[in-house]
């Protein structure tokens, strides 16, 4: 049974934009999945159609065979947005116990699965701090902590590292497969970086935009584990230009200013 | 690796030392007010000033008297002045208190009613809006005899007209404040199949907590103001109320007793207002850069 099946969904938003069009993907058991494209290809939408954050104009989505609202109220989600989201009236403990609060898990076992979530993120003695005393890594790791809590079958990740700086990034790019390694997760996950995406996943979706579509399907065959070795291995930049070839191909990728050379001044 | 951005504990002095400095600012302000009223008096006095009120002894007590008045009898039979104000400020205290609580409990109430549905917002805040531009002084006498016909005791008809000028801003602040989560802490809420009760409580409640404060500091004071006003057509004499009628009878002859009643009053309101931030520092624990 494929952990989530997508068929033939298409979003058209208020006002006639049509953020997707006939998206059909099934994914393993399992699976590490990026969805990577250029902006407004439709992504993150996908991305909250799967968790039925929203709904998709036509087309269905099942997650482990059930309907994608069937799996929310089952709490099979967990989800890790660009920004950690915390709320700041709760320590990072309480942060972490919420979804466990929801789901009825008494006080014992909650703070025992607290303890270990700290150590899972290596975030042990910051349990009683306070969102804002962390840094923006750490918070990251405080709201993926929260997202495993309580062993979701699927985890939607949207752009979680985007707002990091490159080196905090790749480390936790480096944690993220070590936890996904350790948990029965499927991750599905959001990125603009064809580094990230290639290094962390099983399979990279290339998206194309206006309307979002699925261009390409690349399985990616690093082996496992990956470890910084990995992004230097002659075959990760074979995977990564097949990624930017098939993203220039989709219909250009929206390059930031920096990367195309014209950096501040030069507009 | 994980040392980086954790907050130093402050040094152990360091609270003792900012309650200094606020203390001397605290007292530096209260001199130059003092030195500021009594300039302006003496210039006046001095070169007769009309403009903007006539300036004199009576118009413009000197500071000292006003405190001297509160520790002399107003007459012979009287206790001591301060006596006397400080029964009427805790009978007004406690108007204002039940008042104040019926208005922040009601302001809540009505404020998270409006926040849950747009519909009833539209058609109900305009006459939200609406009770607080009809004067407390028409309202207050209606509500005294409404209440008197049930055998409601005075003063609790007191603390209802202060319930009045306390549940707007409450609204007001209950209606913004639960609207102002983050749309993805409500996505957050709803992956996890949370129903609306429990997003109102463990989300949208806490986001709200700052807001309802800066409402609620601003209810404390106008809590004290609707008792005080709301003991004139209950014909309380007890209270606060009760004493600056009383007092501004007697003005000219003895100007700085309205103005020693003002002083308690004052300090009513302000005990009451450090009150709502003490409950405040106790409750709302929220990143620096959203506590007032």
């Amino acid at each position: 049974m494929s952990a989530v099946s997508i068929k033939n969904v298409s979003k058209e938003f208020k006002g006639g934009t049509k953020a997707l069009e006939d998206i059909d993907l099934e994914i393993e058991q399992r699976e590490f999945v990026s969805l990577i494209g250029p902006s407004g290809c439709g992504k993150s939408t996908l991305l909250r159609i799967v968790g039925d954050l929203i709904e998709p104009t036509s087309g269905g989505v099942t997650v482990n065979g059930k309907p994608a609202r069937q799996a929310r109220h089952d709490h099979d989600y967990g989800i890790v947005f660009q920004d950690p989201v915390l709320y700041d009236w709760r320590t990072v403990a309480r942060n972490i116990a919420l979804p466990l609060e929801l789901a009825g898990w008494d006080r014992n076992r909650r703070s025992q699965r607290v303890d270990e979530m700290l150590d899972l993120v290596e975030l042990r003695g910051f349990g009683e701090h306070h969102p804002w005393q962390l840094s923006g890594g750490m918070q990251q790791r405080v709201s993926i902590a929260r997202a495993l809590s309580f062993d979701p079958a699927l985890l939607l990740m949207d752009e979680p590292f985007g707002a990091l700086d490159e080196m905090t990034r790749e480390r936790l790019n480096a944690e993220l497969l070590r936890i996904w390694q350790a948990s029965e997760s499927t991750i599905v996950f959001v990125t603009h970086s064809i580094a990230e995406a290639v290094f962390l996943s099983t399979r990279v979706v290339v998206m194309s935009s206006r309307p979002g579509r699925v261009s390409k399907l690349i399985p990616i065959d690093l082996s496992q584990p990956r470890s910084a070795a990995t992004r230097e291995d002659p075959r990760f930049f074979e995977l990564a230009t097949e990624v930017r070839e098939a993203l220039h191909m989709g219909g250009g990728y929206d390059m930031p200013l920096a990367a195309t050379g014209l950096s501040e001044g030069a507009t | 690796m994980a040392s980086v951005a954790v907050e130093r504990p402050l040094a152990e002095d360091a609270p003792v030392k900012r309650a200094r400095r606020r203390g001397l600012l605290l007292l530096a302000v209260l001199v130059l007010l003092w030195g500021f009223w009594e300039g302006f008096r003496a210039l006046g006095i001095h070169y007769g000033w009309q403009r903007p009120f006539t300036v004199d002894a009576t118009s413009m007590p000197h500071i000292h008297d006003m405190i001297w008045a509160l520790f002399q009898r107003p007459n012979p039979e009287a206790p001591l002045l301060i006596v006397t104000l400080l029964k009427a400020a805790a009978f007004t205290g406690r108007e204002a208190a039940l008042g104040f609580a019926m208005g922040a409990t009601g302001g809540f109430a009505i404020g998270a009613l409006l926040a849950h549905s747009r519909m009833l917002q539209r058609g109900l805040l305009p006459y939200v809006v609406a009770s607080q531009t009809i004067p407390i002084l028409a309202i207050a006498p209606m509500v005294v005899i409404w209440l008197a016909s049930v055998q409601v005791t005075p003063w609790v008809s007191v603390a209802v007209i202060a319930a009045y000028l306390t549940f707007f801003p409450v609204v007001i602040a209950t209606i913004r404040g639960l609207q102002a989560a983050d749309h993805r802490a409500v996505e957050l809420m709803r992956s996890y199949a949370a129903n609306r009760w429990t997003v109102l409580w463990k989300l949208r409640f806490p986001m709200a907590l700052p807001f309802l404060f800066s409402a609620l500091r601003i209810s404390a004071t106008a809590s004290i103001v609707g008792a005080i006003i709301g003991e004139q057509p209950s014909s309380i004499a007890g209270g606060l109320g009760g004493a600056i009628l009383n007092f501004a009878q007697y003005y000219s002859f003895q100007p700085q007793n309205l103005w020693a009643t003002n002083i308690i009053a004052a300090a009513l309101g302000i005990a009451f207002f450090l009150v709502v931030v003490a409950a405040e520092k106790l409750v709302v624990r929220r990143a620096p850069e959203h506590v007032a």
